[in-house]
């Protein structure tokens, strides 16, 4: 029984990758570039939460809201600012301020907070499930984060399949120029990108923050990391991919954990990637690229 | 610049010009051993046979023109011949030697160099570079050598200046050795690639389209520069080229291919009024 | 002629750090350095090195390696295990740390060319991340490793010391997990670090204008002609991978050998490591070698000397960051730049190569 129980909280943990790493496969996908800052916008969200929540003691639904709604105005402020002026740079130098921007937000978030770690209150309140008579409890934030994380994979898929700004992010994924050339505003598209990602990164921090209650500035940093590589393992751009991959991180990460060493799990998590890469170098549902010579 | 055959042989490194001396005996003993003999050369893309069957033999000296319509599979053999793809069946001989299925730089190796449809040249490099890199397996000195700087060094680096320099000035882009390629106008980096490709020393040049995107002016300054090059370095040739003045100006023999299958192949002339090949280019 | 050009750079690039050099020991002999920037000087020395090994990888290269901070851990750690293992047999600490920079230059190379087998196959953004992955795994291993010495000989462990099972009058413990090693003789000068920087410059510079870094940056600028004209691609990228590793290797031994404790703890050689070295190398310019001295005494010496500010400096130092990337490398800012320049030259020509 406790192997299920391990297995069920590595399934909850994987589905906050998965939600994190829709963020990053999302702006990788149509942006081209790898958002560092991304595991702070979820620092940022948690602490928005927290301060509406823990200190002026209002109804978490109301937390999670304006969680949601100030990551994503911070989002799209950040791709204006830092990201859109490199737009036609080398990926590198996009990396580089991503960066810069992670640092600030961190920075930002250490003036204001402080660096001891604030205790976050769940925002499930539901009680646990005991099931097999006493033998297996399932905390109520796992069963919440795994639902929510498939509503937003199946919101997020409607979107993109059925609508017209999913199907312009389709286009722009596809072919930026040809994309701009067929009339779809291409600065719009990567803005409502950015939104959407930041949008779900407070989500995920919320669920994160549920489950790990202690908040500090850098507690976006190693999650953003694992998501990343989620998203990786699963093939970057691929957004089912997001969700194989955050789901196997996460139970790969806590089953070693229980079983194997706790210091060793992220060595663990790293080693699985490396090997997935090499038998399929761009992931499990990354697209082929061949060279043509 | 010396146009004595001499000048143009790689001398300087003991092993490999041994070899190809060895190499040259042979042929010239077999007397009509050719430069390349392809055999029933074939190969598929998930069903789609891009190149089926496909047979030539090329000469020693031979400048020989590969044509068809665009997606005839021209490119395709190219990428046959250099290793880029292994063959599904088939055979290919240079001087008589066996190397199929061999990899790209053990290809280039052996004697064939290339340049591309699509320009690919070290952008970052600088003329001078981009040829000096043509040479790095003729003029030899190890890596410990080079950060050393050990004599060894000094005297490699002289021969290979001298080196890249003549073969620059034979394409005319001596005065721009320090340019970054890039920088090169458009025409000017189809000859630095073919300098390039010239600097591995090569029994057999692969030219894919090399008047693509030139004038007509250009094009006929570029077919004197590739005569001049068969002249000067007795270079075998085979181009693939969509400019049929080019063809029909410098190719001795041709062949056309059509959806992967040889549709013809003989002499310019005759292949050129074949019915077949104005059908194949401009339909029935 | 280039030839020229590139000679006079490198002087230029050699010069300018032993001027520095110069610069500091007058300032020390005058007494005009603080003791905090006293403490900087390894550091900085330090971070140059990181930074030029680095853009061997990055900027000549042409691969993003994220997990340079791995290496600088394998160096430090082999280096410090060999300088505390010869205590006894050799009492000299300049030959002992001397042999420790040869031992972790090579323990580095010599994973970069076991890890680089596999990684160099994936590219781009893959690559970047199975080298930030190896980085972490491997600071996370040297975490949990236990390496203890007795009569009998040498006794490893991946769980605690007592599992080490050491005779209890001759064992002694030499890696603690991650408390990791302690009492390595700070052997690490200013004056070392300079050398250290110099005889970097000095293997990569004269690699880069060499036979071998001709045909590294031919992979970078074209794989696939650099193929077609008969360069091993995997042979080269391995060299200049693990060459890479190994200045880090060094690095780290100079760095293990600088403080008394050493721990691979994520603050010294996490990702956050290697991004921070990357980010010298991009703001210095891929394939400026001055360029990534500069950029890393810089940045290193920036959050020091705005210690005034506080609680501000590691947020000015973002914003630095970020604005001295979109001033190097936004279109619109390069063509500002050059409309400015141009403006200052009286349209003084355009340079060529």
């Amino acid at each position: 029984m406790s192997f299920l129980s391990y297995f069920i909280s590595g399934v909850s943990l994987g589905a906050v990758y998965a939600i994190i790493a829709l963020g990053y496969t999302m702006v990788y996908g149509i942006a081209r570039m790898l958002n560092f800052a991304h595991g702070d916008v979820i620092m940022v969200g948690s602490f928005v939460i927290f301060t509406v929540v823990s200190t002026f003691g209002m109804n978490p639904f109301i937390g999670i809201a304006a969680g949601v709604l100030a990551c994503t105005l911070l989002g799209v402020t950040v791709e204006r600012i830092a990201y859109r002026p490199l737009r036609e740079a080398t990926s590198l130098a996009v990396l580089i301020t991503a960066i810069g921007v992670s640092y600030f937000l961190q920075n930002v978030a250490l003036l204001i907070f402080g660096s001891n770690a604030h205790q976050f209150t769940s925002v499930v309140s539901l009680p646990n499930l005991v099931l097999a008579g006493g033998n297996l409890t399932v905390s109520s934030t796992a069963i919440v984060t795994i639902i929510s994380c498939i509503i937003i994979m199946i919101a997020l898929t409607a979107f993109i399949n059925k609508t017209k700004m999913g199907q312009a992010m389709l286009a722009v994924s596809e072919d930026r120029g040809a994309a701009s050339l067929m009339g779809i505003d291409v600065n719009k598209t990567i803005a409502v990108t950015f939104a959407i990602g930041s949008a779900l990164a407070a989500i995920a921090g919320a669920l994160l923050c549920s489950a790990y209650p202690s908040l500090t500035p850098y507690t976006g940093s190693m999650p953003g990391i694992k998501a990343f590589t989620a998203a990786v393992f699963g093939g970057i751009g691929s957004i089912p991919g997001a969700l194989i991959g955050g789901i196997v991180l996460g139970v790969i990460e806590n089953l070693s954990k229980a079983y194997i060493s706790s210091q060793l799990s992220d060595a663990i998590v790293f080693a699985v990637l490396i090997i997935v890469l090499l038998v399929r170098p761009t992931g499990i549902l990354g697209r082929k690229i061949n060279e043509k010579v | 610049m010396a146009a004595d055959s001499k000048s143009v042989k790689m001398t300087d490194n003991p092993v490999k010009s041994g070899e190809a001396a060895g190499q040259t005996a042979g042929a010239g003993k077999a007397g009509a051993v050719p430069t390349l003999e392809v055999k029933n050369l074939s190969i598929s893309f998930g069903g789609l046979k891009a190149v089926d069957g496909f047979n030539v033999v090329i000469e020693k000296g031979q400048l020989y023109g590969l044509i068809g319509p665009n997606g005839a599979g021209k490119t395709t053999v190219f990428n046959l011949l250099t290793g880029v793809y292994k063959p599904d069946t088939g055979m290919i001989l240079l001087d008589g030697k066996n190397i199929t299925g061999k990899k790209t730089i053990e290809i280039n190796q052996e004697g064939i160099a290339r340049t591309f449809q699509n320009i690919r040249l070290f952008k970052e490099l600088s003329v001078l570079d981009n040829v000096k890199v043509g040479l790095h397996n003729h003029h030899k000195y190890s890596t410990l050598e080079g950060i050393l700087r050990l004599p060894s060094f000094y005297k490699v680096e002289k021969e290979m200046n001298e080196r890249a320099m003549e073969l620059l000035s034979v394409f005319d882009l001596d005065k721009e050795c320090d340019y970054k390629a890039s920088n090169l106008p458009y025409g000017k980096q189809r000859k630095l690639e073919i300098a390039r490709a010239l600097a591995t020393d090569p029994k057999l040049l692969l030219l894919d389209e090399p008047a693509a995107g030139m004038n007509p002016n250009e094009t006929a300054e570029l077919m004197e520069t590739i005569r001049f090059v068969r002249e000067k370095f007795s270079m075998t040739i085979l181009l693939i080229e969509h400019d049929m003045k080019l063809v029909a100006g410098i190719c001795e023999k041709l062949t056309v291919l059509n959806f992967g299958q040889v549709l013809t192949q003989g002499v310019t002339s005759e292949v050129l009024n074949d019915r077949r090949v104005i059908t194949a280019y401009l339909g029935e | 002629m280039t030839k020229n050009k590139v000679r006079i750079q490198n002087a230029v690039t050699y010069g300018m750090v032993i001027l520095f050099w110069v610069v500091i020991q007058v300032m020390d002999k005058t007494g005009h350095l603080t003791s905090l920037f006293k403490g900087l000087l390894v550091p900085l020395c330090m971070y140059a090195i990181l930074a030029v090994s680095l853009n061997l990888t990055v900027g000549i290269l042409g691969e993003l390696s994220l997990g340079h901070a791995g290496f600088m851990c394998l160096g430090a750690f082999s280096g410090a295990f060999l300088t505390n293992c010869l205590e006894t047999a050799v009492p000299s600490v300049g030959v002992r740390f001397f042999m420790a920079l040869i031992l972790g230059a090579l323990v580095a190379g010599v994973f970069g060319l076991l890890i680089g087998i596999p990684v160099l196959r994936l590219k781009g953004d893959y690559l970047a991340i199975v080298t930030l992955a190896f980085g972490e795994i491997i600071k996370n291993l040297i975490n949990v490793l236990y390496v203890g010495r007795d009569a009998n000989g040498f006794h490893f462990s991946m769980k605690d010391t007592t599992s080490l099972g050491l005779d209890e009058e001759t064992g002694v413990v030499l890696i603690k997990g991650a408390q990791g090693i302690t009492g390595t003789p700070r052997a690490a000068t200013f004056t070392i670090g300079i050398l250290l920087l110099l005889l970097t410059l000095f293997i990569v510079l004269n690699l880069i204008h060499s036979r071998t870094g001709r045909a590294i940056m031919s992979i970078r600028d074209n794989r696939i002609a650099a193929e077609s004209i008969g360069i091993n691609i995997t042979k080269y990228k391995l060299m200049a991978f693990s060459i890479s590793a190994a200045l880090a290797g060094m690095a780290g031994v100079l760095y293990a050998h600088s403080l008394s404790t050493l721990k691979a703890s994520s603050d010294n050689f996490g990702y956050n490591k290697s991004i921070l070295i990357l980010v010298f190398v991009v703001l210095g310019g891929l394939g400026n070698m001055r360029g990534s001295i500069i950029a890393a005494m810089l940045l290193t010496a920036l959050p020091e000397l705005l210690r005034g500010l506080n609680d501000y400096r590691m947020l000015i130092y973002a914003i630095v960051l970020i604005v001295m990337t979109i001033f190097n490398s936004s279109p619109k800012a390069i063509e500002l730049r050059s409309v400015v320049m141009s403006k200052l030259r009286g349209g003084a020509k355009k340079e060529v190569a």
